[in-house]
């Protein structure tokens, strides 16, 4: 085969897709700032208001967005819902998450390995608003059953149905974690005499320790920025919760549920903007707080 | 290895064709059936507003579809909040209210639109209180209503209404989310314009009100009467702790016995025209307000039923 000279159009082309390519990595920023801009746009008005304080906003928990004799916007009901929530969300489905990911990666033989993986992956395929169903008829009903709750839609739902929701992406990205750290670690741990369990706890976990705080990660944003489930799930009652089985509301139900009846531009829609850079900002503080939990591994 | 490629862009170059042609083939089909299937032109109209009224409008729009094939009436809820803000935008042709418009509202709209709103009265609904069916309770006064649902009442348990129930002491309160023309209504009668006290479990339709009542024992709530199940009970209610409490009977929310009756209400943007106003006196007329009946509220005296 003789060489020949690439046409120019071929040169073009190739300049042309490297600047497309360019221009899709920074979009992911151009996006991010966008968004934040326009919903601080429409927020920022409310500040300025004489009667919104941002004080009472953060720490009062009385919301009376539509009162007629004193209107009150205080979030921290919704605040202490969410958290409430996530936690409880974080505190099944991440045992349950890595579990399964060190099962399906490690344990188990490749047929069941293959079955495993596409089941979780159809768990992952569920609507949410399939989720918020099931919590709102189902898994109420157990719940008043099972813990004489007088109403079954409340924090112990709602955690439930944002764990069996976070598990599964917690088992894709830790098993894609943990199938990362090369053989050559297994094969010299199980040539020292390691057993398989010996092997996963001190080899394996401490290799794949990003990933797997990448994998939690992303489950706690799921389970922050997770809307209709929880609106149906947690009993949407504006209230700081004193025990697991409470109604809590929670700052992202709070925005689906009002935003639609707001006036534009009124000043109960610019708080519930508002509510949205709050979320904006928590979701930014964890992403950063794992950015560095990250570093701080790795200089180690 | 040239004419492979020759082929290959051949090959392309067809496809890219066929799948024009066939782009303009069912451009033009799609053209053709939706001339034909329009005739005398098909006509949409946009309906939304309020939930207690869903039912009753979707179960409207599926009879007149008998009457007039030719009309498509489009019906969605959200709350006589977001009916009258669709209204004010533009976006529907009628709102269905289970409330007033505020001044404020019909002046936006006025603005917004040019045209001023107008009233329609299809039909009327008592607000009924309900508990769960096992709960031995049977009549309830507006102050005591006020005490369990207002902000510093002071009501919180059964008891103190002279309730024992099994399932706990403590009331839990079902309420609506703030668009619902329900919670303005119950907020400005009976709470006399004083806020909800937090921590009320708000749902977001009247179906779900009387569905979770009915699944809790310890609860109560308000909804439209259409919506009493076998589970729940409705609750008579007096206006004062000495006068008689009324049962939220068609009679009673027609003769204004009842204390918390209201008016369900239909707006459109000026007064209707063409196949709006035809749509309109439809509801109006017997045919109409026999099916206000059948959803479980209260139709207009015969006196006032167009012809």
């Amino acid at each position: 085969m003789q060489k020949r000279g690439r046409p120019s159009w071929a040169v073009f082309a190739e300049k042309a897709l490297e600047g497309i390519i360019y221009l899709c990595g920074f979009s992911a920023i151009i996006f991010v700032l966008g968004i934040f801009f326009f919903v601080f746009k429409v927020a920022l008005p409310v500040l300025f208001e004489p009667n919104f304080s941002l004080s009472q906003f953060l720490f009062s928990a009385e919301w009376y967005p539509t009162s007629e004799s004193n209107v009150r916007y205080g979030v921290l009901a919704m605040i202490a819902g969410t958290f409430s929530v996530t936690l409880l969300a974080m505190l099944i489905a991440v045992p349950f998450g890595l579990g399964a990911a060190i099962f399906v990666s490690e344990f188990c033989g490749s047929k069941l390995k293959e079955t495993l993986k596409i089941i979780i992956e159809l768990l992952a395929a569920i609507p949410s608003v399939v989720w918020g169903f099931i919590g709102l008829t189902v898994m109420s009903k157990l719940i008043v059953q099972f813990t004489g709750a007088p109403v079954g839609v409340n924090i112990l739902n709602g955690g439930i149905i944002l764990a069996l929701m976070s598990v599964p992406i917690i088992v894709s990205i830790g098993e894609d974690a943990l199938k990362a750290v090369p053989d050559s670690y297994r094969e010299a741990g199980l040539a020292l005499g390691a057993t398989h369990w010996q092997l996963v706890y001190r080899v394996l976990l401490p290799a794949a320790k990003n990933g797997l705080l990448a994998a939690v990660l992303l489950g706690v944003g799921r389970a922050v920025g997770e809307t209709m489930a929880v609106l149906m799930a947690t009993g949407h009652a504006v209230h700081i919760p004193d025990g697991i089985l409470d109604s809590v509301r929670t700052l992202t139900a709070n925005i689906a549920a009002e935003l639609g009846e707001a006036p534009e531009n009124s000043n109960h829609y610019r708080v519930l903007f508002l509510t949205g850079v709050l979320l904006f900002s928590i979701t930014f503080v964890v992403n950063l707080a794992a950015d560095l939990v990250i570093r701080g591994i790795k200089k180690k | 290895m040239t004419l492979h490629l020759l082929f290959h862009r051949t090959l392309v170059f067809v496809a890219v064709l066929a799948a024009t042609a066939g782009l303009f083939q069912t451009g033009c089909g799609k053209r053709e059936s939706g001339g034909a299937g329009s005739g005398a032109g098909k006509v949409t109209i946009q309906n939304k507003g309020s939930d207690t009224m869903v039912n009753l409008a979707q179960a409207w729009a599926e009879e007149y579809k008998k009457a007039a094939p030719a009309v498509d009436i489009e019906v969605s809820g959200g709350g006589s909040g977001q009916g009258i803000a669709a209204l004010i935008k533009g976006t529907i042709d009628m709102a269905n209210c289970s409330r007033n418009m505020k001044p404020q509202e019909i002046e936006q709209a006025k603005k917004n639109t040019g045209k001023e709103p107008k009233e329609f009265v299809v039909g009327h609904d008592a607000l009924a209180v309900y508990v769960h069916k096992d709960n031995p309770i049977n009549e309830i006064t507006f102050e005591q209503l006020a005490d369990i649902y207002a902000e510093g009442g002071k009501i919180t348990k059964w008891s103190e209404l002279g309730v024992k129930l099994a399932g706990g002491d403590d009331i839990v309160r079902v309420s609506r989310q703030s668009s619902s023309g329900t919670y303005e209504f119950f907020r400005e009668h009976v709470l006399n314009k004083k806020d909800f006290k937090l921590g009320s479990r708000d749902m977001n339709g009247s179906k779900e009100v009387v569905e979770l009542i009915a699944g809790t024992p310890t609860a109560i709530g308000y909804s439209g009467m259409g919506y009493a199940t076998a589970g729940v009970k409705m609750l008579k209610v007096s206006a004062k702790a000495g006068q008689p409490a009324t049962a939220p009977t068609s009679e009673n929310a027609l003769s204004g016995a009842y204390p918390i009756a209201r008016s369900l209400l239909c707006y459109t943007l000026g007064a209707p025209e063409g196949d709006l106003k035809k749509y309109l006196d439809w509801i109006l007329s017997a045919t109409g307000q026999k099916i206000v009946g059948d959803c479980g509220y209260v139709p207009n005296p015969p006196e006032k039923h167009t012809k």
